[in-house]
């Protein structure tokens, strides 16, 4: 088999399934069927034929790697070698030195078993956008096996959404009356469905987000990404006559755009300084005809000659020292070929003086950056929870395995560029979001806004542990969390769909009505608390949350300084167990609360229900490793790049004393069983906790928030995070705008209608000059002409006769005249 | 003499030498300033177009008169080369005219009638202003 051809080929495919859905519906979706009903049968065959191929993608991939468990012994590279020597040579290895084009990396194949631990991946590009000299622009793939899992989990998690969206989303296959949005007459909006419009936009989306997973570079990353952000607009502004869906779609949008500057920023980074986005090695025609090797970035910042170690690449270096470049340059402008050695021989000197670390460490932290918005980091986690807005399937895509994904997944796809100092920044960043989000979850009534910041907080799980070295535990958690939060999610739609209400406080009681939805929802709660028998078996969630506590026990044995990491994930699984429970004994247990809620609800239809029961078993097995070692840590462990399995050490801008332990170590015995037990305790007291105050109700909850008032205040207040960006940035940004407004309208406006008024000012002169005399003197002419003809008019009197006397005088008359002119002449 | 002496004296000192001299050019000039009198007399006060043409006719033939006295060969000036005849054949083309006028004018009248049932110059004020 050879993987190299099999597995584009059936990725790809896999990826442009959802966008000729997306064309189709698009162009075809209102005559499919009666109100486009068949535009959901569109969708959901192109999502299943991507997850059939994704599958076999799958498989494929598993055929020419086998997975096998990751030996937990001290000694790493003992253990990778062992584990290539068991998988080795895999025909990815060889496909990679046939072309070495599509390799992400220059090794001979005699270096491969002097290699401590390379990951298998295929590379390659299917089209050029750009080309230019050093700079290009493709279209290309980067297969590892974490691109082939979150391909099967993308579509297995859309396939679910799409067929239970079918079922939620029938109110729009006739017109609607949107009770929410009064127009100004009065009356509720009546509108035509939406139902095609909505799976085109979910095509979309799904194409986007495999986009972004299938990506050989990161300008591709980035075209995704804003697609992706794109689609969450169309889609959470679903509902866009209402008001809050359409401020909450542009918030979500708006929000992204500042994480998406920093983006760029890095992006900007990288390709001045490398000249190449591209992951990994790409073969290029040189000027001479010759193939040359341009190394990508993933081999440009752990070259192979530096045994994978993360070092400041040679184009950064060169960049920071540009004045002394120059100054060679201009020393050595004859012979250009001996400043180019000579640059090349001062690098490592340079290097050692830390030039171009800054550089490394904006480039990182910019890349991060744009992740922060698009995975609701702090602090701009401020548009997750308004997302609610749109339609629950949406919730669920977007929350699981879509949009917030796609941040947690660059980070971990660019974790071999970061350096420790933006590390520990995620870290920081993911522990401060995780408690946060935690604590406002605590106290929220809306049950997706719960979830929302459920979602935020495991964000901020999965980003420390990518932050404190734990890459496995980080996109571990990933897809796991994937699982049961849309689970979750579609639990949470099934019970809206029944109530018609998002208010928990109103519900109560509903799981003798629902059983499905109560008992799927159950096994959601129990996975996102790492749910399980300690050191036996457990959910989905023991497993990926007991790999990020004991990476971070790991992380602050390691660095004393940073022990606060570990307590906030410690404390953070608390707080989960607390409000998932909470939110379960609220919806589910004890009597209904509000009769006008629960006495209509009903069991949602099975194409709802069947979705449900698939995740709920996912969000079960999800984390088991099966007997022959197969298991997504595993299959995870086989992507690891290149040169982080042994950990890293020493800071380039916050000092020299960070060490981020190897994630194998994390395993052993001491820290494996006290994270292990920690999580358990910390899980099972919060359970406890929100029994006794939602199940038992052994104190009314009312009462605690009686007592702390202020704080309650503070955490249903969310922070105030929304206030303080209000007054921060909002209310100043209005302000300019008024300011400017203000110049505008008073001193622009004013200064050119003034000079306008001036000209209108003489221009009436002249018209009264040129009325007044000009035409007032033709006038008076018109008019002396018109007068005396009025008077000579009366001398035409049409009578013969009496012309004949005024011929006759006049003649006489002139004849007198001239007979005295004549006289007087000759008298005179 | 009588006759003419018996004449209005009034006018005696103006007009006394026509009776007295021989005729000559002025007889033909009083000739013709009566005749151009009578014909604006006859045009002022007949409302009889045919009649005001009969004054039209007496008008220029009191012009003919005066041509024709002018033409004398005792008012020619010393040296002057001509035939004498201007005066005479300027009186043969106003007849000409007069004769072409009146054709032109008795066809005017005829059609006034027509359409008025009248020759009345003082009923022919349709060019009244």
């Amino acid at each position: 088999m050879d993987l190299a051809a099999q597995l584009p080929l059936l990725l790809g495919l896999a990826w442009l399934m959802p966008l000729a859905s997306f064309v189709a519906i698009l162009f075809f979706g209102p005559r499919m069927g009666p109100h486009g009903r068949n535009a959901a049968w569109v969708a959901t065959a192109a999502i299943v034929t991507s997850l059939v191929l994704s599958l076999t993608a799958f498989v494929v991939w598993l055929g020419g790697h086998p997975v096998r468990a990751v030996a937990h012994g001290s000694h790493a590279a003992q253990a990778a070698a062992a584990g290539h020597s068991e998988g080795e040579p895999t025909s990815g290895r060889a496909a990679a030195g046939e072309h070495p084009a599509e390799g992400d990396h220059q090794a001979g194949p005699g270096d491969v078993h002097s290699e401590p631990h390379l990951p298998a991946a295929y590379a390659g590009e299917w089209y050029t956008l750009y080309h230019s000299g050093r700079l290009r622009l493709s279209i290309g793939y980067y297969i590892d096996s974490l691109t082939v899992l979150m391909f099967v989990l993308v579509t297995f998690i859309a396939t679910c959404i799409h067929v239970y969206a079918s079922g939620y989303m029938h109110d729009e296959l006739h017109d609607v009356t949107d009770h929410e949005v009064t127009l100004s007459d009065g009356h509720h909006l009546h509108r035509a469905g939406r139902f095609p419009r909505f799976f085109q936009a979910l095509s979309l989306f799904c194409f986007s987000m495999l986009g972004i997973v299938i990506a050989g570079n990161l300008a591709m990353v980035f075209i995704f990404w804003e697609l992706v952000g794109i689609c969450s607009w169309f889609l959470i502004g679903f509902y866009y006559e209402r008001w809050t869906a359409s401020t909450a779609a542009n918030k979500a949008f708006i929000v992204n755009r500042i994480g998406d500057f920093g983006f760029l920023i890095g992006l900007m980074a990288l390709w001045g300084a490398l000249g190449t986005l591209s992951f990994a090695d790409t073969k290029v025609a040189g000027p001479d005809g010759h193939e040359l090797v341009q190394a990508g970035l993933f081999s440009q910042f752990r070259p192979a000659g530096a045994g994978h170690s993360l070092q400041v690449p040679d184009g950064m270096v060169v960049a920071a020292a540009a004045e002394e470049v120059a100054s060679i340059a201009a020393d050595h402008a004859a012979a250009p070929a001996d400043a180019a050695s000579q640059i090349a021989a001062r690098i490592p000197d340079w290097r050692r003086m830390g030039m171009g670390r800054w550089l490394l460490f904006i480039a990182g932290l910019g890349i991060f950056c744009g992740c922060v918005g698009k995975s609701a980091q702090f602090p701009l986690f401020v548009w997750l929870p308004d997302a609610m807005e749109g339609p629950t399937p949406v919730s669920a895509l977007v929350h699981s395995a879509t949009m917030v994904a796609a941040g947690v997944y660059l980070v971990g796809r660019f974790f071999p560029v970061l350096s420790p100092d933006v590390l520990l920044v995620i870290a920081y960043v993911g522990a401060i979001t995780l408690f946060i989000a935690a604590t406002i979850a605590l106290v929220a009534n809306d049950i997706k806004r719960v979830l929302a910041y459920s979602t935020v907080s495991q964000l901020g799980y999965m980003m420390l542990a990518i932050g404190v070295g734990g890459w496995v535990a980080g996109l571990f958690h990933l897809v796991t969390h994937a699982f049961f939060k849309s689970l979750l999610f579609l639990c949470s739609g099934s019970v809206i769909h029944a109530c018609h209400t998002n208010d928990m406080r109103k519900m109560g009681g509903l799981a003798k009505v629902m059983p499905w939805t109560a008992a799927t929802m159950l096994v959601g709660c129990l996975a996102i608390i790492g749910a399980g028998v300690p050191f036996v078996i457990g959910l989905s969630g023991y497993y990926s949350k007991d790999s990020i506590l004991a990476q971070a026990l790991s992380f602050a044995n390691a660095n004393p300084g940073h022990r606060i990491l570990y307590w906030a994930v410690a404390g953070g699984a608390f707080l989960t167990a607390f409000y998932m429970f909470r939110l379960w004994f609220m919806t589910f247990a004890g009597q209904p609360r509000d009769h006008h809620v629960t006495e209509h609800a009903h069991e949602s239809p099975n194409v709802m229900v069947t979705p449900l029961v698939v995740l709920a078993v996912m969000a079960v097995v999800a984390g088991w490793t099966l007997p022959g070692g197969l298991g997504i840590a595993n299959l995870l462990e086989q992507s690891r790049p290149a040169g982080t399995a042994e950990g890293m050490a020493g800071g380039f801008v916050f000092g020299q004393s960070l060490l981020f332990p190897a994630e194998h170590e994390s395993h052993e015995g001491a820290v494996h069983v006290t994270a292990t037990l920690t999580a358990f305790a910390t899980a099972l007291a919060g359970v406890f906790l929100a029994a006794l105050l939602y199940l038992w109700k052994v104190v009314s909850p009312e009462l605690i928030a009686t007592i702390f008032r202020p704080v309650y205040g503070f955490l249903a207040g969310r922070w105030y995070f929304d206030e303080l960006y209000d007054l921060l940035f909002v209310k100043p940004t209005l302000g300019v705008a008024r300011l400017a407004s203000a110049v505008d309208r008073g001193l622009i406006d004013r200064l050119i209608n003034g000079v306008a008024q001036g000209a209108r000012g003489l221009a009436g002169i002249d018209a009264w000059i040129d009325r007044t005399f000009v035409d007032g003197l033709v006038n008076a002419t018109a008019a002396a002409v018109w007068n005396t003809g009025l008077k000579l008019r009366a001398l035409q009197t049409g009578r013969l006769r009496q012309y004949v006397v005024f011929i006759v005088l006049g003649t006489v008359t002139l004849f007198m005249i001239a007979s005295l002119a004549f006289r007087s002449s000759a008298t005179g | 003499m009588t006759p003419l002496t018996q004449a209005p004296m009034a006018l005696t000192p103006l007009f006394g030498f026509l009776i007295d001299a021989p005729i000559s050019v002025a007889h033909y000039l009083a000739v013709g300033a009566i005749l151009f009198t009578a014909g604006i007399a006859c045009m002022a006060t007949k409302r009889n177009a045919l009649g005001v043409l009969m004054g039209i006719e007496l008008v220029l033939n009191g012009a003919n008169v005066n041509f024709v006295a002018f033409a004398s060969p005792y008012l020619a000036g010393e040296g002057v080369r001509s035939l004498g005849l201007d005066g005479q054949v300027f009186a043969v083309f106003v007849i000409l005219l007069a004769a072409a006028e009146a054709a032109v004018a008795l066809a005017i009248t005829l059609n006034f009638y027509n359409n008025h049932a009248t020759v009345d110059v003082d009923r022919a004020d349709d060019l009244k202003g």
